[in-house]
């Protein structure tokens, strides 16, 4: 018996196919050159790589969401001395390049902390002077750009007799953030929210621009050093397509544990 | 107030530096964001033409173009489109080599323009593929159905009936593929095309004037963004006439 997550493979094209990309897969193990592998192995590179693209998208998503929360509070119930700056603050980062955000805080930071003294003999200067904390900076403002917009229209989306209830209780406004509010538009965020960390992931790589050791920069230095044109590339796209089934699973769990019912 | 503004770009004052003329940079950004716009609007048209094959295939075709389709939309899109960019801008001029010494013709060096436009349009392809393809499933099915049993041919029937109903439902995705599209040229300066951030990294740098040059390519790029979101807007009320408005809580 054909146990059921096969059956949509038992069609005679798929199975065609399928025969194809095997043959295409042993060609490309077997004809390429994968003899730089072991060695990059060994000394530890691409595992640092996928440590480092992995550290800052979980870093820059949790604190970027976090971020995120507020911005799409303060456009969604704030006055409008608070709304005005969380609209401009997510139009002028979903409206620029995420390259030039990154170039302009690493360069642009990068050549103004060197002029104060007070910076130059602080504790924070041998942090200050790597690449990473630019990294990662970078990336928590834009994923807290592009979620900021998607939380306002998640808190907007509960409906209005949650919150009518909640205050009918008696309850604080800060305990019907945390208890009513919040709960309800995570929930309905959490679909986008998973495409938009893909997004977010595959957003990673740029950070190589300002040397920052992540996986694409593994790649390109295993490139550089062995003159092999393809074959880093194509086993870079495959952990990057592994890494995002890993995501789409971990979302796909999350919608299921949550009750899916929204009124 | 013309002398004002001419003194401000003068050699020695605030913007100075941004002057059209040599001793400014503000012609290598000018530059730049032609090129950039050139990219811009040849990848979205390459990607407006496969994004139309792919979601009537997707929708209409056989099964194995279907699987095929599948294939490309989900292959691109889960892989950076870096590294997709890295990938192509090596393998497609090869492949055009490769056909052109087996047809008997000498190699070419393909301009890096036509490389990028083509690159940026495959990757935009996939994304605009699913676009259209959510677009042209909101039209509604009896209208299809009537269609066909007006004896049209699909043909005529995508031109009459499914294209002037799916495009409001298209119009805001492909708006934002727009905006993504105009913001991924930046991708290319990776590779050293110079297109508007990678001259505006060099002006930084020469001048070590870094906030002055980046600020005023992002200012240029919420310019583009702003306009291009004017234009799609009037482009989707266009689209939405004849539609019954959704008044205000009306939900």
């Amino acid at each position: 018996m054909i146990p059921a997550f096969l059956r949509p493979m038992m069609k005679t094209h798929r199975l065609v196919m399928l025969a194809i990309a095997l043959i295409v897969v042993g060609a490309c193990a077997y004809y390429l050159d994968w003899s730089w592998v072991p060695t990059y192995w060994n000394s530890g590179l691409i595992l640092e790589g996928l440590w480092t693209t992995i550290w800052l998208l979980v870093l820059s998503w949790a604190i970027g969401l976090f971020l995120a929360v507020w911005l799409g509070l303060a456009q969604a119930a704030g006055p409008w001395w608070l709304a005005l700056p969380a609209k401009g603050y997510c139009s002028v980062i979903r409206g620029t390049p995420l390259l030039l955000q990154l170039w302009m805080l690493y360069y642009g930071l990068g050549s103004l902390f060197p002029q104060f003294p007070w910076i130059r003999h602080s504790e924070l200067w041998p942090i200050l002077r790597q690449a990473w904390p630019y990294a990662a900076l970078t990336l928590t403002l834009s994923f807290a750009g592009y979620e900021g917009e998607v939380m306002r229209g998640a808190f907007l989306g509960v409906p209005h007799g949650q919150l009518e209830c909640a205050r009918a209780f008696g309850m604080s406004r800060f305990t019907i953030l945390r208890r009513i509010w919040l709960p309800q538009a995570i929930q309905r965020a959490l679909p986008t929210l998973g495409g938009e960390t893909v997004l977010q992931l595959k957003a990673t790589p740029l950070v190589a621009t300002i040397s920052v050791i992540d996986i694409y920069q593994v790649s390109d230095r295993i490139r550089h050093d062995t003159f092999i044109v393809y074959e880093p590339l194509i086993l870079l796209a495959l952990v990057y397509m592994a890494i995002t089934g890993i995501i789409v699973l971990i979302f796909r769990g999350l919608e299921r544990r949550l009750p899916s019912k929204v009124a | 107030m013309l002398d004002a503004i001419t003194t401000l770009f003068a050699p020695g004052h605030a913007l100075g530096l941004l002057a059209l003329s040599p001793p400014g940079w503000g012609g290598t950004l000018v530059t730049g964001l032609i090129a950039t716009m050139e990219i811009a609007f040849g990848a979205y048209a390459v990607g407006l033409a496969i994004g139309i094959c792919g979601a009537f295939g997707k929708l209409y075709g056989g099964e194995v173009t279907r699987d095929l389709f599948a294939l490309y939309t989900t292959v691109v899109r889960a892989v950076p489109e870096l590294v997709e960019i890295l990938f192509l801008y090596y393998a497609v001029p090869s492949i055009v080599n490769e056909i052109l010494l087996n047809a008997g013709f000498g190699r070419i060096a393909m301009p890096p323009l036509l490389v990028g436009t083509i690159v940026l349009g495959v990757v935009l392809g996939a994304y605009m593929t699913e676009v259209l393809r959510g677009a042209i499933l909101a039209v509604p099915h009896g209208q299809i159905e009537a269609a066909r049993a007006y004896g049209m041919s699909s043909l005529l029937l995508a031109r009459r009936i499914t294209f002037p109903q799916m495009m409001s439902n298209a119009i805001p995705g492909m708006a934002n593929l727009w905006l993504n599209c105009t913001k991924d040229t930046a991708l290319l300066a990776v590779i050293g095309f110079s297109e508007l951030t990678l001259n505006t990294k060099q002006a930084a740098g020469t001048t070590k004037a870094y906030f002055l040059f980046f600020v005023a390519a992002m200012v240029i790029y919420m310019c583009i963004s702003m306009i291009s979101g004017r234009f799609f807007a009037v482009l989707e009320r266009w689209a939405r006439r004849g539609q019954r408005k959704i008044e205000r809580g009306g939900i």
